[in-house]
């Protein structure tokens, strides 16, 4: 009785679908993307490497590209390394915001040549060591290097072995904090978080709960907008006092942020390419998109619209 | 391990007490000797530092990208690979997740994707499992993920597919030549032990960003439980059959198609089952190479600690698991389940499928004409309820919870952690070298004992032996935790069906939901140590000790537990006296797989704090000049691996004997 009643339904369904499915609307009918304009832009290859700051830039370059130039743009979400590798092989054209990265310079750009430089990005890279605004507010002295030490105890945690805690995060970053905290004699042992996930996590732990952290930290990025980390001053930079990685005793230098694109781009000479080679804003301009982003959640179109749209002289001047 | 593996001595009963003594002579031996040499040839490498080994791997990796383009291997082998597998996954992405043929839409829509989940899954599976799938299929629409979910079930099943098509007939090789399964055993540790992001970076270099890359990444890591579970079912074939095939005079070829294959058929598809397992495991980690899917969601998400939206990534993904998983379970006993409802359904059978066909073939027409049919109507509302409640939970749980965990983080690692570490890695290396292998030779055995040393000898070799100690001592702790919860969970689970049913989706949910999606929260509780990293490793590796020690609890004949129960024994008492000594082998296997499955975490500890390899692994990945390094880790990772299954195994086998 149940497979004739089963099999009787499933033909009744059938019917049904066919009949209520007369009234829909075809595919193909009037959605044929008709932006589609024909432009000799082509496909544009863009590297989104994984953070907010960067996914901004790339939106709104995405979003320029596409509906000012007409380019195809395909976004690919990798890693720094991989998105350097792909100049050689084709697959990427562009990463849009390199921070230093000299050691990749040399492989790609003096080595095998298949990358060039593009210029600044406008955006300004401050790497240092933040503590919470709670902290930096109850003791005030403590953005002073010189004054670490005494406050080395209450860094301690279960992972320092008995010394102040300073937390490090993403491998990919660069960092002398090993040799800083070596060479500036601190009572402190690097610990190495190893992701930024886990940094700005244990940032709005501490910031909530009124922790004692000290890690490292670096701006332009989204989370500051939320939490804004203070910065503690190490002996300034000078230029050179870098060279030996081993014997740093001095704070980052600002990063002049810039781009890079691969060699065949550059020479193809597509509109995108000099779109990119003129993008160019500021860290508040970056800061806006990636908070768009990052906290009122919109899509990356949309935060890229809504910022285009507010700042249309900015963006005609790179189409020019 | 000496704890993990005391206890395993201990449960071995009375007949090893001389065993149990030499254990303990050798770890005090060990701490007296500690004593005396603390801090002495440790090998300890700075986080920077790399040895000469590390270089002549970043030269290996250099020279290969910089003769890419003119190099023939290039040119005509890898290339070759890669145009064919991007054009297969191509293919059925255009089929049913990417717009394709100049349309806006693939060609099978989701009325079409969800009528050929039900229709497949009824063919070789039954009713039940059917209606699952379709509900599954339905709620990726709801949560607003359908293009997303339909590419990874694209990646997942292009990989299953190419993974089986080398995997089934080596399976089948290494179940006929113990000479060919000698050989194979290793390469395949390999492959499930070394971790994914070593060999991310340089498969982009051979097989260029994009499908390929993802697909070959994902089935290395897939493969091997399919070809070792083939080779088993071949193996587990009764030797009386197939020695009456060979008196009857059927050749080789005969022997495989007529009684060896249709006979291990039920156990080989638990092999694809598992594979399929395996390669949703690998979403997330694909996702850092551009594979298209929900892996890219929940990367996304989480850089901006989006945990809510994260989360109802990761429910896609644990649903498609399930109902993946549950369809191949049902298709591998459905033979037997038809057989047993007689033979009326078979009549019906034939007829019914038929029917079946017409309806998914028109419901695949619809789908490829209209409109309402092509793309999931609604905006996803679901998926942001999903996602709300789950950050209202993260955020209820890391504001009340914090003081309770801070506590018990620091008795662990105080009370446990630390002192253990430090003895790993303040002994010298020769010392803490030959506990080793005193070790794996009195629970192993002499061959054990011999694997050990090859692996502390390749381990110094590695340039990492202090980070490889750091790292050994949290999977050591993770592993007497795991295996804490497995006893428990397990003797609970098997003593009752009712809690097996309720437990198992949460476990299954456990081992397959991307790890960060629930390390966020944690981080939050237990801030970057090594503990969240333990934590961690305690969440995956755990469902399958449970399910391991449920099932050997369950295997234990009920006239004995009866028998038991008869005579006056209290639960307890029939608990540790019966059904826990009875089922050792499986606690043994427990162990085997709680350590393994612990290993395979290191890297995502190394992700939130636990430094050590896994952070190794992640900064090579992360780093040019620290890829050599990288690299080490990982080979040191795999021989820890290595060096505690065959141990473990050896053990097991005594104890079973």
């Amino acid at each position: 009785m149940a497979r004739h009643w089963r099999a009787g339904a499933a033909g009744l369904a059938v019917l049904g679908l066919t009949l209520t499915a007369c009234g829909g609307a075809k595919v193909g009918d009037s959605s044929s993307s008709g932006s589609k304009s024909s432009g000799k832009c082509g496909t544009f290859n863009l590297a989104v490497n994984p953070w907010v700051g960067y996914e901004a830039d790339a939106a709104v370059v995405a979003y320029v590209a596409q509906h000012d130039l007409g380019c195809t743009v395909t976004k690919k979400d990798l890693k720094e390394e991989i998105a350097w590798q792909g100049f050689g092989t084709g697959e990427v054209d562009a990463v849009l915001e390199n921070w230093g990265h000299d050691d990749l310079k040399k492989k790609y750009i003096t080595g095998q040549k298949t990358a060039v430089e593009a210029g600044q990005t406008g955006n300004k890279g401050i790497i240092g060591w933040f503590v919470p605004p709670w902290l930096a507010k109850a003791h005030p002295d403590i953005t002073n290097w010189q004054n670490l030490n005494k406050y080395a105890s209450n860094f301690k945690t279960s992972e320092s072995g008995g010394k102040g805690q300073l937390l490090d995060g993403d491998p990919s970053y660069v960092t002398n904090d090993a040799a800083l905290v070596k060479n500036l004699k601190l009572n402190f042992k690097v610990v190495y978080a190893g992701s930024e996930t886990a940094l700005i996590q244990a940032f709005r732990t501490a910031e909530k709960n009124k922790q004692w952290v000290i890690g490292y930290f670096y701006e332009p990025q989204w989370f500051l907008s939320e939490v804004p980390l203070v910065k503690v001053d190490l002996p300034k930079y000078t230029t050179g006092c870098d060279a030996d990685a081993a014997k740093v005793a001095c704070d980052y230098p600002v990063y002049d942020l810039d781009k890079i694109v691969s060699a065949k781009f550059a020479q193809a000479g597509s509109p995108a390419y000099k779109l990119v080679k003129n993008f160019n804003w500021t860290n508040d301009d970056q800061n806006t998109v990636a908070k768009y982003i990052a906290q009122d959640k919109m899509s990356d179109d949309a935060a890229a619209k809504k910022w285009v749209d507010a700042n249309r002289g900015k963006v005609d001047a790179w189409l020019k | 391990m000496a704890v993990a593996l005391e206890k395993t001595t201990a449960l071995a009963g009375v007949r090893k007490v001389p065993r149990r003594m030499v254990v303990a002579a050798i770890l005090v031996a060990w701490l007296v000797l500690f004593a005396v040499f603390r801090g002495k040839q440790t090998l300890s490498l700075a986080a920077a530092d790399l040895t000469g080994l590390h270089r002549w791997f970043n030269d290996v990796n250099d020279t290969i990208g910089a003769n890419r383009n003119s190099n023939p291997l290039f040119l005509y082998f890898f290339n070759e690979i890669r145009l064919v597998i991007d054009n297969l996954v191509t293919f059925v992405q255009g089929l049913i997740s990417q717009p394709s043929g100049g349309r806006p839409v693939p060609q099978i829509g989701w009325l079409g994707v969800v009528g050929i989940a039900g229709y497949v899954s009824w063919a070789v599976g039954n009713w039940r499992v059917a209606l699952l799938a379709v509900a599954g299929f339905t709620l990726f629409g709801l949560q607003g993920l359908w293009q997303e979910s339909m590419d990874t079930l694209s990646l997942t099943l292009s990989a299953v597919l190419v993974a089986l098509l080398f995997a089934i007939p080596l399976g089948v090789w290494a179940g006929l030549s113990d000479r060919f399964n000698r050989i194979v055993t290793p390469f395949l540790d390999f492959m499930q032990t070394m971790p994914t992001f070593v060999y991310l970076a340089p498969l982009t270099l051979f097989f260029l960003i994009g499908p390929a890359s993802a697909t070959i990444a994902t089935l290395i890591y897939a493969a091997p439980p399919a070809i070792r579970i083939t080779a088993h079912a071949i193996r587990s074939v009764p030797v009386t059959t197939v020695e009456a095939a060979d008196s009857l005079g059927a050749t080789r070829r005969q022997a495989l198609q007529k009684v060896l294959l249709p006979m291990s058929k039920r156990t080989v598809v638990m092999g694809v089952n598992q594979t399929i397992m395996a390669a949703l495991a690998m979403v997330t980690i694909a996702a850092l190479i551009d594979a298209p899917g929900l892996g890219k969601t929940v990367v996304q998400a989480l850089q901006s600690l989006d945990v809510g939206t994260a989360f109802n990534a990761g429910l896609a993904i644990v649903v498609m698991a399930i109902v993946l998983d549950r369809v191949t379970t049902a298709a591998s006993g459905r033979e037997e389940a038809a057989r047993r409802s007689g033979g009326r359904f078979l009549t019906w059978r034939r007829p019914l499928l038929g029917a079946g066909a017409v309806v998914v073939a028109v419901l695949i027409h619809l789908s490829h004409t209209y409109v309402w049919a092509a793309e999931f109507p609604g905006s996803g509302g679901l998926g942001s309820s999903i996602a709300s409640a789950a950050a209202t939970a993260t955020t209820w749980a890391q504001d009340n919870l914090s003081g309770i965990t801070n506590t018990f983080r620091d008795v662990v690692t105080n009370g446990l952690l630390n002192p253990f570490q430090s003895l790993l890695t303040d002994s010298p290396w020769w010392l803490v070298g030959a506990v080793l292998i005193a070790m794996g030779v009195v629970l192993g055995g002499w061959r054990a004992g011999v694997t050990t040393v090859v692996c502390v000898g390749l381990l110094v070799g590695t340039g990492v032996w202090s980070d490889g100690m750091t790292t050994l001592a949290s999977t050591v702790v993770a592993t007497v935790l795991v295996m804490v919860l497995g006893v428990v969970f397990g003797v609970w689970m098997g003593r009752s069906l009712l809690v097996d049913r309720l437990l198992r989706p949460t476990l299954d949910a456990a081992q397959v939901m991307p790890p960060f999606v629930y390390l966020v929260p944690f981080l939050a509780l237990f801030g970057a140590t090594r503990f969240t990293a333990i934590v961690a490793a305690v969440v995956y590796a755990a469902p399958v000790a449970m399910k391991i020690i449920a099932d050997g609890v369950r295997a234990v004949p009920e006239t004995t537990v009866e028998a038991a129960t008869s005579a006056g024994c209290s639960t307890w008492q029939i608990i540790t006296k019966v059904q826990l000594p009875m089922s050792r082998s499986a606690l043994t296997l427990a162990t085997n797989q709680g350590l393994i499955y612990v290993l395979s975490m290191v890297v995502v500890g190394g992700l939130v704090g636990a430094g050590a390899l896994g952070y190794d692994v992640v900064a090579g990945f992360s780093q040019g000049q620290l890829y050599g390094k990288g690299l080490a880790a990982g080979l040191a990772i795999v021989l820890l691996g290595v060096m505690f299954d065959r141990i473990t195994q050896a053990a097991a086998r005594r104890t079973s004997a």
